[in-house]
């Protein structure tokens, strides 16, 4: 590979990078705000939501990107590769991300928001100052793993012609004809890249617990 | 978003229908290609991750540390460049598969990984005391292994080899991208042949999400004899 081809490597890492780190951002309040309608008892909404969560982890990501892609524009809705890719790796991270948030909020320790209304904490003060914070810490090995997850699973986006990190390879060995350097070169990066995130998560974690002792 | 359009001409458009119900055969062939390679591949990557549990179990520290490479290597790939590699990478190489082979052999050499982490841990939960007793009983090697361990293994983390299914499940659809003629393939090609955009989707997607509540109301049911036989997390 020359360095055109290295080039065009790293360009596809940052797609794949900056396409997931979006995804990753959004789908973690995404997925508080399904999680906690779904366990809110709201007539309708929360067996609506209930049943898009079911469906949202049972569905392919290849097989949800193509319906996104292909199929919102006949509905009035125009959307380029890029924004389908992204909604496709939001909207699927979110309802996982929402079931780590509603088994955290379901396994927060009743008494303490007894003892906040005791004191007279308003409902919106204790879920922000007292529930939130705490559910973050318990939430956040959870969510880190699906972070991995959804990078794992990004390569999904290519089938819409999105040039990331395993599409580039196809691009590369189009002009070189040896395909095998940039698969395992891309292999490389994206171990970077899982590596990293679990390191960050360790550091997150000790972070959380010295905070919360 | 023009919900009329969404309600009137397209969803419940009967001629559009009419074309996914004429195209259900093609649909089926995809169905039945996708439940075919995962039905092989979770057979495949159980028995191969039992054997790399082992690997990591081994007294042999650098057998014990080819187990852990391999694993954490695994783990650390997003499944389709892998399968690039087995079907666009190896053939530098002189070693040339069909896209089913290669995509087939990619999911169990792939999920085996994931399967052996699984095991490891719940290896890990077992008391040291019980195999121990299992080997004054006369227990040793695979017989200690298959008789005694796994099956405490396979029971305790039911509901983890689950979710680890349902991933299995859907990696399939990866395959479409090296040209493997799965259910979102099928789907894939009614959409381009009659320009139908919604409809085959949708269909395969529920298709999906059956077949995931089919794995999980499997799992429910171990998860429960596991319970009764006082194995597994309640």
């Amino acid at each position: 590979m020359t360095g055109t081809e290295l080039q065009m490597l790293l360009s596809g890492a940052w797609t794949t990078v900056w396409i997931s780190a979006i995804a990753i951002v959004g789908g973690v309040p995404l997925g508080l705000v399904l999680g906690l309608g779904r366990v809110a008892g709201i007539p309708v909404l929360s067996q609506l939501l209930a049943l898009y969560i079911s469906i949202g982890r049972a569905t392919p990501l290849v097989t949800l990107v193509l319906l996104l892609f292909v199929g919102l524009p006949v509905v009035g809705i125009n959307i380029d590769a890029v924004t389908a890719g992204v909604l496709t790796l939001l909207l699927n991270t979110a309802t996982f991300n929402a079931e780590i948030w509603r088994s955290v909020y379901q396994s927060f320790p009743r008494g303490q928001i007894e003892a906040a209304q005791a004191v007279g904490m308003q409902k919106g003060a204790i879920f922000r100052r007292i529930m939130l914070p705490q559910m973050s810490v318990a939430a956040l090995p959870g969510l880190m793993n699906e972070a991995t997850l959804l990078v794992k699973a990004s390569p999904a986006i290519a089938v819409i012609g999105i040039v990331d990190l395993t599409r580039v390879t196809d691009r590369i060995s189009a002009r070189t004809y040896e395909p095998l350097p940039p698969i395992i070169a891309a292999g490389i990066i994206y171990m970077i890249i899982i590596a990293g995130m679990v390191r960050l998560q360790r550091v997150l974690e000790k972070r959380a617990a010295k905070w919360s002792a | 978003m023009d919900w009329d359009l969404i309600t009137n001409s397209i969803l419940f458009n009967p001629a559009e229908w009419e074309i996914v119900l004429n195209e259900w055969p093609r649909f089926m062939r995809g169905f039945s290609n996708t439940l075919t390679l995962f039905a092989v591949s979770v057979v495949g990557a159980f028995l191969l991750g039992a054997v790399i549990v082992n690997l990591m179990a081994s007294r042999n520290p650098s057998v014990r540390a080819a187990g852990r490479v391999y694993v954490d290597g695994m783990r650390m790939l997003p499944f389709l460049i892998f399968a690039y590699l087995l079907y666009y990478g190896l053939p530098s190489l002189g070693i040339r598969m069909s896209a089913w082979t290669a995509g087939l052999l990619g999911l169990i050499l792939y999920h085996a990984a994931y399967v052996a982490e699984i095991l490891r841990g719940a290896w890990s939960q077992l008391p040291a005391g019980q195999t121990e007793a299992a080997r004054a009983m006369g227990f040793h090697g695979p017989q200690l292994f298959l008789r005694i361990v796994l099956p405490q293994l396979v029971l305790g983390s039911a509901p983890i080899l689950g979710n680890q299914l349902i991933y299995m499940l859907k990696d399939t659809a990866f395959l479409m991208i090296i040209t493997v003629q799965d259910l979102t393939y099928a789907a894939n090609s009614v959409q381009s042949m009659y320009f139908v955009p919604l409809q085959p989707f949708i269909v395969a997607i529920g298709l999906y999400w059956i077949s995931t509540l089919a794995i999980e109301g499997l799992v429910f049911l171990v998860g429960r004899f596991a319970r009764k036989r006082g194995l597994g997390r309640a």
